[in-house]
């Protein structure tokens, strides 16, 4: 039995900086945050993505993930979210390796779009100023966001996502201790 | 810091939680309303209970918060707010604009224009533009999925034909990015044309109709109208009484028994920095 690793060393204010970063990272679609909490998940959980859920999982919400055994002991320790094998019930969606689809998981009605999941993609790397070219809410002219490690015919699936709107995914990317979001309102080209 | 017994802004963590996840998706979806389960606040409704959960779950210790009541810092709603967070929250607070990162407000929008790096979060009293005009949440909740506006398209048109112009003043319907018709809370419809592609992140807070909505930075917010009746913000056609401003918003007064009247700013900051500056006041 390994020890576990500590959640949020200050679990109010961590929350609030980390629940700020994913924030801005929200309403400026393609800008790279840095989350500040120091934090040690077990792998392959990165610190971005660990903050992420630490900051706004918990019993209500349902998590699935393809974590592995010691995160998602750790996840459950740390913010009492249900861990579900079935991906259509999760409010949180954690892909650390071969992302799902972006239809797999619920992606709300018409008249209850926020239903939509909220996608974790832990990623290789995240690089704002060049790669795909955003538009949309958030954006004055366009956001540059370069991933690396990001899924095979990304941006065909995102227009499919974008499609759906008001209905559809948002997606949190994760590297390290970075994170950058795609609201479903995003457009996004090749870059 | 803080007062002993109470969680850092109030609200306990799984509060702030739901309210945050409320908040990302408002975000995500501008201008859709986003129901949340509001708690019960030390202040009563009406003192914008949804606006202050808002805040307490968005504010950090570095945050600079100003509170606004119909423009002004001073007031009783807004003095009783920004202690409510100084006491729960201890954080620093301010009446000048550009010194905010929080600006709580409820009936107007400064007229400094709000930066990238500030948050503007609106006390709203109804969150459904639709609600005179259709009572039943299960039928708005319909027209919202299938963003089937004519009801209030005939609702304005139907002033235009009776009264030559829309007569709404306040709480005048905006579209957010051409997809939710969206009420701007009881701000005079001089402000509605500040949301559309504002820098800063716009949050709205409903506390008892326990509603959350956003508009995010860079978004267009366009104020419903016709073609042949473009929509046009309303102001007094008079130069500011103290600062001798003749864009901002003015509110009048009743200056002695004989109704004398005088019009001065709405934004108290505003007109009072112009007082400061009065070389940059000469327009
Ligand atoms: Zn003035």
């Amino acid at each position: 039995m390994t020890q576990m690793t500590p959640g949020f060393a200050d679990r109010v204010l961590d929350a609030q900086a980390s629940f700020r970063a994913i924030l801005e990272a929200m309403s400026r679609p393609g800008r790279v945050q840095c989350i500040e909490a120091r934090l040690s998940p077990p792998a392959p959980l990165c610190t971005a993505a660990a903050a992420a859920l630490l900051a706004l999982a918990d019993a209500d919400t349902p998590l699935w993930h393809d974590a592995g055994e010691a995160a998602a002991d750790w996840l459950r320790f740390h913010c009492g979210a249900p861990i579900t094998g079935i991906i259509k019930d999760a409010r949180f969606v954690l892909a650390c390796g071969a992302a799902p689809s972006l239809d797999a998981p619920d992606i709300g009605t018409d008249e209850d779009p926020q239903l939509g999941a909220t996608l974790i993609l832990q990623v290789a790397g995240l690089v704002a100023g060049e790669g795909w070219r955003l538009t949309g809410p958030g954006i004055q002219h366009e956001h540059r966001l370069r991933v690396l490690g990001a899924p095979a015919d990304f941006v065909a699936a995102w227009a499919r996502n974008q499609a759906l709107f008001p209905r559809g995914v948002d997606v949190l990317l994760c590297a390290g201790d970075n994170i950058a979001a795609l609201p479903r309102s995003v457009m996004m080209a090749e870059g | 810091m803080t007062e002993a017994g109470y969680n850092f802004a109030y609200l306990d963590e799984a509060t702030k939680r739901m309210i945050r996840r409320a908040i990302l998706k408002a975000v995500a979806i501008p201008g859709h309303q986003i129901p949340f389960g509001a708690r019960e606040m030390p202040l009563p409704y009406g003192w914008g209970t949804g606006g202050i959960q808002v805040t307490a779950s968005i504010l950090g210790p570095q945050d600079v918060l100003k509170v606004i009541d119909q423009g002004a810092d001073d007031t009783t709603n807004a003095v009783s707010i920004r202690r409510f967070f100084t006491r729960v929250a201890g954080i620093a607070t301010t009446d000048a604009t550009g010194e905010a990162s929080i600006i709580q407000t409820r009936h107007r929008i400064p007229e400094k224009p709000l930066t990238e790096n500030q948050i503007l979060v609106y006390q709203v009293p109804q969150p459904e533009p639709l609600f005179k005009l259709e009572p039943h949440r299960a039928e708005t909740r319909r027209i919202h999925a299938l963003a089937d506006y004519g009801l209030m398209h005939v609702r304005l048109y139907e002033d235009i034909a009776r009264l030559g112009h829309i007569a709404k003043a306040y709480d005048y319907p905006v579209m957010v990015n051409e997809r939710y018709l969206m009420s701007p809370s009881p701000i005079p419809a001089f402000d509605n044309p500040k949301m559309h592609q504002m820098a800063a992140l716009q949050l709205f807070g409903a506390g008892r109709e326990k509603r959350i909505y956003a508009v995010p930075p860079y978004t267009p917010v366009r104020s419903l109208d016709f073609e042949d009746h473009p929509f046009r913000p309303i102001r007094a056609p008079h130069a500011c009484a103290i600062c001798g401003s003749r864009t901002s918003y003015l509110d009048e007064l009743i200056t002695n028994d004989a109704g004398g009247r005088a019009f001065i700013c709405s934004d108290t900051d505003y007109c009072q920095e112009r007082q400061e500056a009065p070389k940059a006041a000469a327009e």
